[in-house]
This record gives C-alpha cells, structure tokens and sequence, in this order.
C-alpha cells in the first residue's frame, strides 16, 4: 500500500531532475572530453610531482633541515629525478610471490586513483577551443557513489600486493589495510550522507552548485570534522600509516616491491590523497567557488570561468599541507586505538549525526510543527527543541563523564589525611610524603617507658 | 550513459599509461636476477618458513561488520536524496530512525560481547 502511494512521489522526482547533474554537456563533442581528460592525467601528474618536493620541503621545514635542494630551482626537479631511478632499478620479484597478482595489484592501485578525478568539477562554465563546457569530464546522478566505489575497488590493490608477496610482512600489511580502510570508508560514506541531505542529489555539480549560498562546512560542521579523519584514514598517511608502519612491518604491504611498481605505489597514494582532498572541497568548501569575500566582488566575477580552476587548487592544496603537516606533528596511532576510535566513536557518531540531520531538514520542510521567530529569523520548532534536546544530553553527559573521571581518580589516589597518628595502629608508622606527625601523641605508649634505672641496673 | 563510457575510457587510459610505465621500466632497467636476489625479505636474515602466516580471527569479525555497516549505509544513500519529497519524507523519516536504532543496537551489542576490542583480555 505504501510502496503504491509512494510511485507518484517518486515519478515526480524523477521528473524534477533535481538528482541529476547541472553540468550541462550538450556543447561538449567527443574529441573535447578527450582534451579534457588528458589535462586532468597531466594535472594530477604534475601535482604529485610538485606534492612529494612539497611534503619533504615542508617536512624539512618543521624538522630543521632544508630537504631536497639540489634538483633543480628549489630542489623542483627531485621527484623527477627519483622516478627516473626507480625506473633505471632492476625488478625483484621473490620467488614465493604470484607472478600474476604481483603484478596486477600496483596497476590496480595506480589505474584507480585516475578515476574519481573524472567526476570532480575542477571549474565551473569555461570557454575552451570555441565550446562552453564545464570543467569536468563528466558526471552523473550518482557521481559521489562512484569515488566510494572506486576508493574500494583502490583497496584491493593494496590487499592483494600483501596478499601475493609470499611474506609475512606484507601479508601483515594487507590485512591491516584492508580492516583499516573498510572500516574508515563506511564512517566516510555516512558523513557524506549528511551533505547529500542538504545537496538533494549526488550530482558533484548539483552538490557545488548547492553551496552557492553557503558552503557545507558549516551546517554539516560535524561530517567535515568525521571526514577529514576519515581521509587520513582511507590514503594510509600518518598518523594512520598503520598499513605501512615501518617500526613494526618494516614496509608493510610493499617490503617487496621495488622499482617502478612501488614507484606505481607511490602514485597510488599521492593520486588517493588528492582524491579524497578534492572529494572534501566539493562537498564541503563550496568546490571551484571562490571563498564567500572574493565571491562578492564586482557581481561574481571570480566564480567565473577559469577562475575557478584557481580556487579548487587552492583549496586542494590547503589539503595537502594539512596532510603534510599532520606528518610532522603526530605519531602513529596504535592498531587497536585506531580500530576503538573508528567502530566505538566515528561509525555511531556520524549515524547519530545523519539522523539528526535528517530530523533538521524535516523541520526546514515544515512537516514538524511550525517556526518561532527569534532575531529576525524563523527557526523550525523542531530544530529548536533537538538543539536543547542535545545540549541537555550534552550537559548531562558531560557531567556523568566528570563524575566518573572523579570517582576514578578518587580511586586511584586514595584520601590522604594531613596529619597521623604515628602509633594509631599500636606499632610506629613512617609518615606519607607531605604528611605531619600528630605531636604530641596521646594514645602513644611514652617512648621513655622504662625508668632509667634498669638500664642502669643491667649494665 | 556517456558519463560511464568517459570514465570507462579514464580507466583505460590509468592502464595504458602503467602499462607504458611498466614496458619503458622493462626496457631500461638492467637484470641481474639471482637466487639470493629472489629470496623473501625478512629483515636481512635468511627467511624462516612460508611466507603464510597465521593472523588474528579478529580481521573476520571486522569483515562481517563491515557488510552489515556498508550495506547500512547503501540503503541511507537513496534515502537521503527521498527524504525532500513530502508524501515520502516523514514517514521515511521515522522508518530510517528505527532501523539506524536497530543497527546501532547491534553495534552495541558487539562492543559488549567484546567483539570490537582488539586485545583478548
């Protein structure tokens, strides 16, 4: 009965077109996507060569050394030179290894990592040879769905590399990337679902489009603060390179690669971390927009264009140093912490989060209840009252919390008293560090209970 | 439609282009292969057993997690795009409620039964 009430609802949805993409690729012929495709391979290409010289200057910086400084103006050219000796290395491949999936899973790796780049809109409408076009290959009603998809797809790469390697190491290495990355990709893809509540689609242009008013930083503020733990989590970087962890896996799931198929490694992780970098500015920051100032001036000229391909960089590469950064500031996380953290916080956290999103935009709606004006604005009752709903749980878990942090630590280090009685329990007691003797003692025995005389007399 | 072939055709050119990488390596590096070259790498001693190691049950249970909690999520996708549609929304609204209850139980149970701690204390 439901399901049959509700096919108008979904008929018209359809109709509306509201899931599907706003990028319009009705000027776009054949050979322009092409065009368009290799300057996505060569902007990724050309990023990962300026990211790793990037990561080790800045590393260098923060650690009090210059980094790589000779290749080149500013030590530039480093990668380059790097990738070059790693082609000029001879390949080992160990004799317990599969020689099929050994050599499938760095081409897995470095072949996905293109992918998703396919759907990010890199600027808005921009004029290229004569036709208008958006700035994105392509895009579809589910383009969101598709980086998930492909980021899963991406792990197998990892998985199958210690999987094949015939060696404890990588084996080790596999299995924790594979539990890490499954467990941070579900907690990624529901803080997603938040901003596909505010977006009404999983379009990337209709997502970006939607922010014109306000990024989704801001009403989805907890979604950010999950997904960009989450991106750490799922590009295997410090502090959760547990995949990798030299202290403990020497390698992890690549000790046995060498060459070019760990040089495709690299790529891999290089192309994964701008991935999901450039997931995060088009769902959270407004995408190519221009930041909400510059936006303003003279009537949007610089959300126009090609100006857009500036700010997603930009923002990109606001990422990148953070990433960077994160590097040179913490250290690795254990492997259960990390686990404790992802199951028992981010997975029920962002479920909460999505629901009560859900009760926000209902209330936006107007299915529950009416508004109350306050401050010249209308707010949803509903919205309202989840508020104090929350802070009032909030409060009161905050104080549980105390009380129990206090009853432990109460626990831990027993009271004290100021001042003993030395004699209390009949024999002498030393007294506690910081503590005084009660002076003098009544209940005490007196010290010089003996008369004098019997000394006297025994000797 | 288009917008799969493009990124079907994306995914062919990955693999050429790791293809190409891979040959040009083929090409240039030199080859030395010897017995001890191919041997597992254990730290520099020589390699104790199989490369099979035997691991944690654990990474199984988490498997088993993730189906429950990916399959959870796939059905919050297409909800989250129905939930503007009034005839849909509210009651959807409250269905989801009950059913991310429930999966949330579930996850409560599992911490409890000890199943997330990774210690086996």
């Amino acid at each position: 009965m439901s399901t049959i009430a509700a096919l108008p609802g979904l008929v018209s949805l359809v109709a509306e077109g509201t899931d599907n993409p706003r990028a319009d690729f009705s000027d776009t012929p054949l050979w322009l996507s092409l065009v368009k495709a290799l300057i996505i391979f060569v902007y990724l290409l050309v990023s990962t060569l300026l990211v790793i010289w990037f990561e080790r200057r800045v590393i260098g910086r923060m650690q009090q050394r210059p980094g790589p400084n000779r290749n080149g103006p500013f030590g530039l050219l480093q990668t380059l030179a790097d990738g070059m000796k790693s082609m000029l290395k001879e390949d080992v491949r160990p004799k317990a290894a599969d020689a099929f999936v050994f050599t499938l899973a760095p081409l897995i790796t470095a072949t996905m990592c293109f992918v998703s780049f396919s759907i990010m809109p890199l600027a808005g409408e921009v004029s290229m040879f004569g036709h208008t076009t958006p700035f994105q290959l392509t895009d579809t009603p589910i383009a969101v769905l598709l980086v998930l998809a492909v980021a899963g797809v991406g792990i197998y790469g990892v998985v199958l590399a210690g999987w094949s390697s015939g060696s404890p190491y990588p084996l080790m290495g596999g299995l924790r990337a594979s539990a890490q990355m499954i467990s941070y990709e579900i907690a990624m893809g529901l803080s997603l679902v938040a901003v596909f509540l505010y977006a009404g689609s999983m379009s990337t242009s209709q997502i970006v489009s939607a922010q014109s008013g306000l990024w989704f930083v801001v009403p989805a503020f907890f979604s950010f603060f999950v997904y960009v733990i989450t991106m750490v989590g799922e590009t295997n970087r410090l502090p959760f390179d547990l995949a990798e962890g030299e202290g403990e896996l020497t390698g992890g799931f690549h000790t046995e690669y060498g060459s070019m198929r760990f040089a495709m490694f690299f790529l891999g992780e290089y192309i994964n971390m701008f991935t999901v970098a450039a997931l995060a500015t088009t769902m959270f920051l407004g995408g190519w927009q221009a930041p909400p100032g510059i936006a303003a001036i003279n009537d949007g000229m610089f959300n126009e264009g090609w100006w857009g391909l500036l700010w997603f960089t930009a923002k990109l590469w606001m990422f990148m140093f953070v990433f960077v950064w994160l590097r040179g500031s913490l250290p690795r996380v254990r492997y259960d912490q990390f686990m404790r953290f992802g199951w028992k916080f981010l997975i029920p956290a962002t479920l909460a989060w999505v629901v009560l999103v859900a009760f926000f935009r209902a209330g936006q709606n107007g299915w529950l209840g009416g508004t109350v004006d306050v401050a010249g604005r209308s707010f949803p009752v509903v919205s309202l009252a989840l508020v104090g709903i929350i802070a009032a749980l909030a409060l009161a878990g905050g104080w549980m919390w105390d009380a129990r942090v206090e009853r432990r630590e109460a626990r831990l280090h027993p009271h004290v008293p100021d001042e003993i009685d030395p004699y209390a329990g009949g024999h002498p007691v030393p007294p506690m560090p910081g503590q005084r003797l009660r002076e003098p003692s009544l209940t005490a025995p007196a010290l010089t209970s003996r008369p004098d005389t019997e000394e006297a007399t025994r000797g | 439609m288009e917008g799969y072939l493009a990124v079907a055709a994306v995914v062919l050119a990955g693999v050429l282009l790791v293809t190409a990488a891979m040959v040009a390596r083929r090409l240039v590096a030199p080859r030395a292969v010897t017995a001890a070259g191919r041997t597992t790498y254990e730290s520099g001693v020589d390699p104790v057993g199989t490369g099979w190691a035997q691991s944690q049950v654990r990474y199984l249970s988490f498997a088993f997690l993730y189906v429950v909690f990916a399959v959870d999520a796939v059905y919050l996708f297409p909800w989250a795009l129905v939930l503007r549609d009034s005839s849909l929304g509210l009651a959807s609204l409250v269905e989801v409620l009950v059913f991310v209850g429930v999966v949330l139980l579930g996850l409560v149970h599992a911490a409890r039964r000890g199943l997330l701690r990774w210690d086996l204390r």
